[in-house]
């Protein structure tokens, strides 16, 4: 590990309320799963020193329905994701994405409302968030508030969340039509995604793209394009416009470009 | 901090965001249990934490406390995973075994050549490839049918 560890000073929470308490009075890091906060103490490119373990939280941990809303708990690791019953059933795409997370190491530890709050645009189970119009739900000591998942980001890597505030839960509403998630990385297993691709095709279809701009993004005029009874060649065209992707070390950007326009096709040909 | 290693109740002193990598490596002197990428891509750090496969250079020490945890030195030596590992060559120059063993170790019953792929897709080896540790995998697992498509695999 190339940072000190005389330098790190860790705090463990043993209730929520323990650690809402903590972050109000000092400015601490969450870590619940550690895959990405300990990748950046690792290679010593994470900046923070204070830290907050939540791991221990089981309250977190729980999947329930409630006026047909779906509650995934915020520390839900990407294996009890997968073997969710009722996961399968309302949104078997956050299933199929999952078990795209890392290796079964990352997906037993990782955890949903890490991959939201670390906030990168190649997160593999946020775009599904989006296509589902998911809700954040985040608790502080002065109480909870809901924000859409597509209004959390509001650039690359940045959140509305405060410092004080906890991610404890994600709400998703019943999802009606056919779902669609393709990752595409790399190789088959263990991959940073190139492109990730998560909708819903309904009269008014639901895309969402990861890794083609600042943040995950939904593709509005697409889906408006496609509501209206655009054809779906004139959809891709306007894709193509739509998205910005960039040329990184994973992929380029006109490759992105192209394969997003061709995923929106087969998404179209598959739930047709 | 304490949590139950092998077998066998510890208390370690380490910093509570130490590695539980680097407190098996340092302060256990249990060196079985590799470091290579440090960021959860090769699995060669992989440990058992209750009874789950995770990378143990992404695991503060702090969250295992009150934990059973695993790790190659818990299999003694003689396990059937290892001698297999052995006969079937699926070792070259050794650093990605303990974790692919580990990983391999919770697999269900009657795995399909598949399973195995995606229990090891978390477990990268960079000299051997992949066909003779499948085969090992799968010859514990007595599964003789998937263990002649690994073997095609690594004539092809």
């Amino acid at each position: 590990m190339k940072t000190a560890l005389s330098d790190l000073d860790l705090r463990v929470a043993s209730s929520v309320n323990e650690a809402l308490t903590i972050l109000r009075d000092e400015k601490r890091t969450p870590i619940a799963g550690a895959t990405d906060v300990y990748v950046g103490l690792n290679f010593g490119t994470f900046k923070p020193r204070q830290y907050l373990d939540i791991w221990a939280l089981d309250e977190l941990r729980t999947i329930s329905t409630h006026d047909d809303k779906l509650i995934i708990g915020a520390l839900t690791s990407y294996t009890s994701l997968m073997q969710s019953h009722i996961v399968a059933e309302r949104v078997p795409m956050l299933v199929e994405a999952s078990g795209l997370v890392g290796g079964v190491q990352i997906q037993n530890r990782g955890t949903l409302g890490g991959n939201i709050a670390n906030g990168s645009p190649a997160a593999d189970g946020v775009p599904v968030l989006s296509a589902v119009d998911a809700v954040i739900v985040m608790r502080s000591v002065e109480g909870e508030r809901r924000v859409p998942i597509n209004s959390f980001y509001t650039g690359y890597r940045s959140t509305v969340m405060r410092p004080d505030e906890l991610i404890v839960a994600i709400e998703i509403p019943r999802v009606e039509g056919k779902q669609w998630f393709r990752k595409v990385g790399t190789r088959a297993a263990q991959a940073i995604s190139k492109i990730v691709m998560a909708a819903v095709r309904a009269p008014s279809p639901k895309i969402a793209f990861g890794s083609v701009a600042p943040t995950v993004v939904r593709a509005k005029m697409t889906e408006q394009a496609l509501a209206q009874g655009a054809t779906i060649d004139e959809a891709a065209r306007i894709l193509g416009e739509e998205i910005t992707p960039i040329d990184d070390v994973r992929s380029t950007a006109d490759y992105r470009r192209r394969v997003s326009m061709n995923l929106l096709k087969r998404f179209w040909a598959d739930t047709a | 901090m304490q949590f139950k290693l092998n077998g066998a109740d510890v208390e370690v002193g380490a910093h509570p965001m130490s590695r539980l990598l680097d407190v098996l490596r340092e302060e256990c002197n249990l060196t079985g249990t590799k470091e290579g990428c440090g960021e959860g891509e090769c699995g060669a750090c992989t440990v058992l934490i209750d009874g789950e496969p995770v990378c143990s250079c992404l695991v503060p020490v702090s969250q295992v406390e009150g934990a059973e945890v695993v790790s190659i030195e818990g299999l003694g030596g003689n396990h059937p995973l290892q001698k297999l590992f052995m006969n079937e060559v699926g070792a070259q120059c050794g650093i990605c075994t303990p974790g692919m063993i580990m990983a391999a170790l919770t697999l269900p019953d009657e795995p399909t050549l598949d399973d195995v792929k995606t229990a090891l897709a978390g477990n990268l080896c960079r000299c051997k490839g992949y066909s003779a540790i499948y085969r090992a995998v799968l010859r514990w697992k007595n599964n003789e049918i998937q263990m002649a498509d690994a073997t095609q695999e690594i004539q092809r």
